[in-house]
């Protein structure tokens, strides 16, 4: 059994926050960069407008993009782990309230109906998982909406199967055309249930743009979507281009035998993700 | 690069065309879904608004909050379709034009058309970039609404393209 400060928690997550905000993923820059020599005219233009963007945010430490998203938790907790301090949740939350406030970051929780703002980015999205040991792998995903209202969820007959499932991507990046900011990256989640593959999708992007999922038969849908998406030709900010998506990541869990779900979360070309161990 | 000043007159805007590349310099005001649905409400009342509308230029856009020493932080554009329920009738009252990103309606671009304005897209996620070129920001409308409250700002050489121009060609036809 191993003790572990909830506070330990809270300032991770601070810090985590804190850094996500200023910072694009390496995998997303070196991305950015090869697509910034790939495209010509307006699209390039956009794209180098990015890659210089995050200079000035790093040296003005301003954040690289004003949405400061939801801020979503991801925790993975060794189950011989015993957490003492205030309750998990509201220490998770210390740690968002405190970043995006120190930060300076634009706070974008607000009420469904009301619209009324919480004033300090809470609540966090938190998703907690048990797992084997006695570490805590904190991963923290600042998640703009623009790209967020883009996604889909599709019920998908068995019959469907793997065409079905690309073609399910396929035409979500093409619905969501220039609005989401192209060039996207593409968390999808394939089998679960109607929740289940939501999750999925998320965590998906989570994982570095241009990694691969372990299993070829899935490893293959990814690049099969990425070549359909780049040919869409929507391009950098939907300026036309042949880079339309750095990457698309899938997940992958067992299903229903009724049923195939499969969803697709599209995250804009701003990438953060930040990760450690405590 | 071309450089060109906002608000424009009618034949500055008719010198540009959808895919131009600009730095722009000037007055834009912000206003996202919230502001707008205040604006249509005092409309509706037979109010006046709180900015002019006549040629103004309004930037789809919330910024973060202003670290110190600087008039504003990152204010990168929204997603300009959200809008689409507001522009056409802003753009018949006399609004000069609009910043955002991403495409936008056949009625808005018919509307832009028809108004002779112009719709510039800002690059998406290049919030950082926007904000260090803002050189005042002042609050004019709706403090309740925090970073979707209507704001005054000077800006200085931003990154713009001409997405729909006023004989309604658009960057986004492919």
């Amino acid at each position: 059994m191993r003790i572990i400060q909830t506070q330990t928690v809270s300032d991770c997550v601070c810090r985590l926050a804190k850094r996500a905000g200023l910072t694009l993923t390496d995998s997303c820059r070196t991305a950015l960069s090869r697509a910034a020599e790939q495209e010509s005219g307006a699209a390039a233009f956009a794209l180098d407008s990015l890659l210089e963007n995050e200079k000035i945010a790093q040296r003005e430490k301003m954040p690289v993009c004003q949405d400061t998203g939801m801020a979503c938790v991801l925790l993975e907790i060794g189950q011989d782990v015993r957490f003492e301090g205030a309750p998990l949740r509201e220490a998770v939350n210390e740690g968002v309230r405190k970043a995006y406030g120190e930060g300076n970051f634009r706070k974008s929780i607000c009420d469904p109906l009301t619209r009324v703002n919480t004033g300090d980015n809470t609540p966090a999205y938190l998703h907690t998982e048990i797992v084997a040991g006695d570490k805590v792998n904190v991963t923290f995903l600042p998640k703009g909406f623009g790209s967020e209202n883009m996604s889909r969820l599709y019920m998908l007959t068995p019959s469907e199967g793997r065409d079905g499932i690309v073609k399910a991507i396929v035409d979500t990046v093409r619905i969501a055309g220039s609005r989401p900011c192209p060039p996207v990256y593409v968390g999808v989640g394939i089998g679960g249930s109607f929740d289940g593959a939501a999750f999925l999708a998320k965590k998906a992007l989570t994982r570095e743009v241009g990694s691969h999922n372990e299993r070829a038969d899935v490893s293959s849908i990814e690049e099969e979507a990425l070549a359909k998406i780049n040919a869409l030709g929507i391009g950098a900010q939907g300026f036309g281009g042949s880079v339309t998506a750095l990457g698309v990541s899938c997940e992958i869990a067992p299903t229903h035998i009724a049923g195939l779900p499969v969803a697709v979360n599209i995250q804009c070309h701003c990438v953060r993700c930040e990760k450690e161990t405590i | 690069m071309k450089k060109i000043t906002l608000p424009l007159s009618k034949n500055e805007k008719l010198q540009l065309h959808a895919g131009d590349c600009v730095l722009a310099s000037g007055t834009l005001f912000t206003a996202r879904d919230c502001a707008h649905k205040r604006l249509f409400a005092l409309l509706d009342e037979g109010k006046p608004l709180p900015f002019p509308l006549e040629n103004a230029f309004i930037y789809y856009a919330g910024p973060c909050p202003a670290p110190e020493g600087k008039a504003c932080g990152s204010c990168g554009p929204t997603t300009s379709a959200r809008m689409n329920t507001f522009a056409p009738r802003l753009l018949k009252l006399g609004l000069g034009g609009m910043v955002g990103k991403g495409e936008m309606s056949e009625e808005t671009r018919e509307a832009i058309r028809e108004q002779k304005a112009i719709y510039f897209a800002a690059i998406g996620g290049a919030g950082a970039f926007y904000g260090n070129a803002i050189k005042s920001s002042e609050l004019v409308a709706f403090p309740d609404l925090l970073s979707e409250a209507i704001y005054r700002l000077q800006i200085e050489d931003f990154p713009l393209v001409v997405a729909i121009d006023p004989d309604g060609n658009s960057i986004y036809d492919k």
